[in-house]
């Protein structure tokens, strides 16, 4: 019996009268790598976003290794082991490069930033090229780089992903599915939200399909690339 | 020369005062999106905290080191009674609170302390001239330069090298982001607001031993041209805010010498009609990184 890092159950999101997300149940499991494809507007982020409570769950229940994460504040989640790369990158600009990682370091003990930025920079030398430059002035991978080593400082054992491929070039693309692959061979527990549902289905042990709030399929990653309704749905016209 | 080095000691005096305020004003701006109009308040309550200092016998260096304690703690419970129950709305309603704020404070201070200004005793050491050869400087302005260059290296220090420094320039770029990294929200907010009230109680120090005087509506003036100087740099931008001030106090300064006595009077309008010229072809000020600032 596989052990589950994350559970939701019924989890509704609203904005004023906009149900963003209608009931949704998702479970991610120790080591595996879930993703959550679908169209634009469908509450991917939402659904994202209430976990690491940024937004406020109407109803349901998000538990974390067991424990309820709904009157949990934000800032508590790195320390449980919770990382995050938002939609969009969101790296702060204005700051360096090194100073985007000690940020993301900011619930480790101040004697083991540094040395986890050095491992960083090790795993992406593009990053140790441009240390002290705005995180702002680098190109839109770089930044994704960045998101994603940002979110790696804690070492997480539960990584969520808004997106990573959003607008970047091809041969990015394929460099983020790979480093994505090769963290959930180290063993990181990861929720990757995309459009890129080829790509993404590829590399994911299972996957939900959003559609309007809702989760309209699950199941295999490899099953769901091999069924022909998804496949005319979302691979159709890729 | 030696006016130009009478020139340079009023716009570097000047500028490093507004530069102050006007930091202490974007600190709070780039991280909750409104211009605190009680920030020229927390002047008035370290020149009242330095007076009572004295009054009950201190030093004017303690007193002057418990004053501005006495404004980043008064900062520090602005936010928490005042602003922090509407966190999260619109900033126009933080900022007709912090109005309210404002007037409210004025009016205690003519209530409980006096309507009339109280005098504060100027040591020795702020009051005269240095003389270089034959040209005399204020040693008040002197200090008012040394005080400003000093706090604006150790607030360069504290955002870029120390851990927390650099959380809240984390937290001014995306605060939901940064929260989500462990950034405490309360923290850092409460740490802006510490910040504000220090620079505006070092700015008051400054501004007072150039003065000698603290009264109700003290803040006031000050206030409107560290706004101006965050309007010239750009909102939510500490360069900004130090370009803003350093460019007001040239202005100042620059009126200041150049306008014939009769004239010195209107050197205020005159630096508004300035600002509105400038607005005309910068409206986002001279560094506009953030045209809108995070809520
Ligand atoms: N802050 C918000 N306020 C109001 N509506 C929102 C907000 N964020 C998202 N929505 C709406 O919620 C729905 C789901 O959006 P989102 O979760 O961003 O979907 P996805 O990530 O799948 O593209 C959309 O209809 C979107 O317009
Ligand atoms: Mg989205």
């Amino acid at each position: 019996m596989k052990k589950a890092v994350l559970e939701v159950e019924n989890l509704v999101v609203q904005y004023g009268q906009i149900s963003a997300v209608q009931g949704v149940n998702l479970t991610v499991n120790e080591n595996e790598l879930v993703t959550v494809i679908g169209a634009n507007g469908a509450g991917k982020t939402s659904t994202l976003n209430a976990m690491m409570g940024l937004v406020p769950a109407a109803s349901g229940e998000i538990r974390y290794k067991g424990e309820s994460l709904l009157h949990m504040p934000v800032e508590k989640r790195p320390s449980m082991g919770i990382a995050f790369s938002p939609e969009g990158r969101r790296v702060f600009g204005p700051l360096s490069v090194r100073d985007n990682l000690r940020v993301g370091g900011n619930s480790l003990p101040a004697s083991q930033v540094d040395g986890r930025i050095d491992e960083m920079v090790e795993r992406f030398p593009i990053l140790g090229e441009r240390l002290q430059q705005a995180a702002g002035t680098l190109s839109g991978g770089e930044q994704q780089m960045l998101a994603i080593a940002r979110a790696l400082m804690i070492s997480p054992d539960f990584l969520i992903l808004d997106e990573p491929s959003l607008g970047l070039a091809p041969i990015v693309v394929a460099q983020v599915f790979e480093l994505i692959a090769e963290l959930h061979a180290e063993g990181v527990a990861i929720l990757l939200v995309e459009q890129n549902v080829r790509k993404s289905l590829a590399i994911a042990d299972r996957a939900y399909v959003m559609e309007l709030g809702r989760f309209v399929r699950e199941g295999a990653a490899d099953e769901l690339a091999a069924d022909p309704s998804i496949e005319n749905s979302y691979l159709g016209a890729a | 020369m030696d006016l130009f080095l009478q020139f340079l000691v009023s716009v570097l005096s000047l500028g490093g005062v507004y530069a102050l305020l006007a930091l202490g004003l974007s600190t709070v701006f780039g991280l909750l999106g409104f211009l605190n109009f009680a920030h020229g308040d927390l002047m008035t309550i370290c020149g009242y905290g330095l007076y009572f200092m004295l009054a009950a016998g201190f030093g004017f260096v303690p007193a002057a080191t418990l004053a501005l304690a006495l404004a980043a703690l008064a900062a520090v419970l602005m936010e928490r009674l005042a602003f922090r129950p509407l966190r999260g709305r619109n900033p126009m309603t933080l900022l007709i609170t912090s109005f309210a704020l404002s007037l409210a404070l004025h009016v205690s201070f003519q209530i409980f302390i006096s309507p009339k200004p109280k005098p504060i005793p100027v040591p020795e050491f702020l009051s005269g001239y240095f003389t270089i050869g034959e040209i005399f400087i204020s040693r008040a302005q002197v200090i008012a330069i040394v005080v400003s260059v000093l706090s604006l290296v150790l607030l360069n220090l504290f955002v870029n090298r120390t851990r927390l420094g650099v959380a809240l320039r984390a937290a001014a770029a995306d605060f939901d982001v940064a929260r989500a990294f462990g950034v405490k929200a309360n923290q850092v907010i409460a740490i802006a607001f510490a910040l504000s009230g220090l620079l505006a109680g070092l700015a008051a120090l400054v501004w007072i031993s150039q003065r000698g005087a603290v009264f109700p509506t003290m803040g006031l003036t000050p206030m409107v041209k560290a706004l101006i100087a965050v309007i010239i740099g750009g909102l939510s931008n500490p360069r900004g805010a130090l370009l803003g001030g350093f460019m007001l106090g040239l202005l100042e300064a620059g009126f200041l010498f150049t306008l014939p006595d009769s004239l010195v009077l209107y050197r205020d309008a005159l630096v508004l009609l300035v600002l509105i010229l400038f607005l005309m072809f910068r409206p986002n000020g001279l560094i506009a990184t953030n045209p809108e600032p995070m809520r």
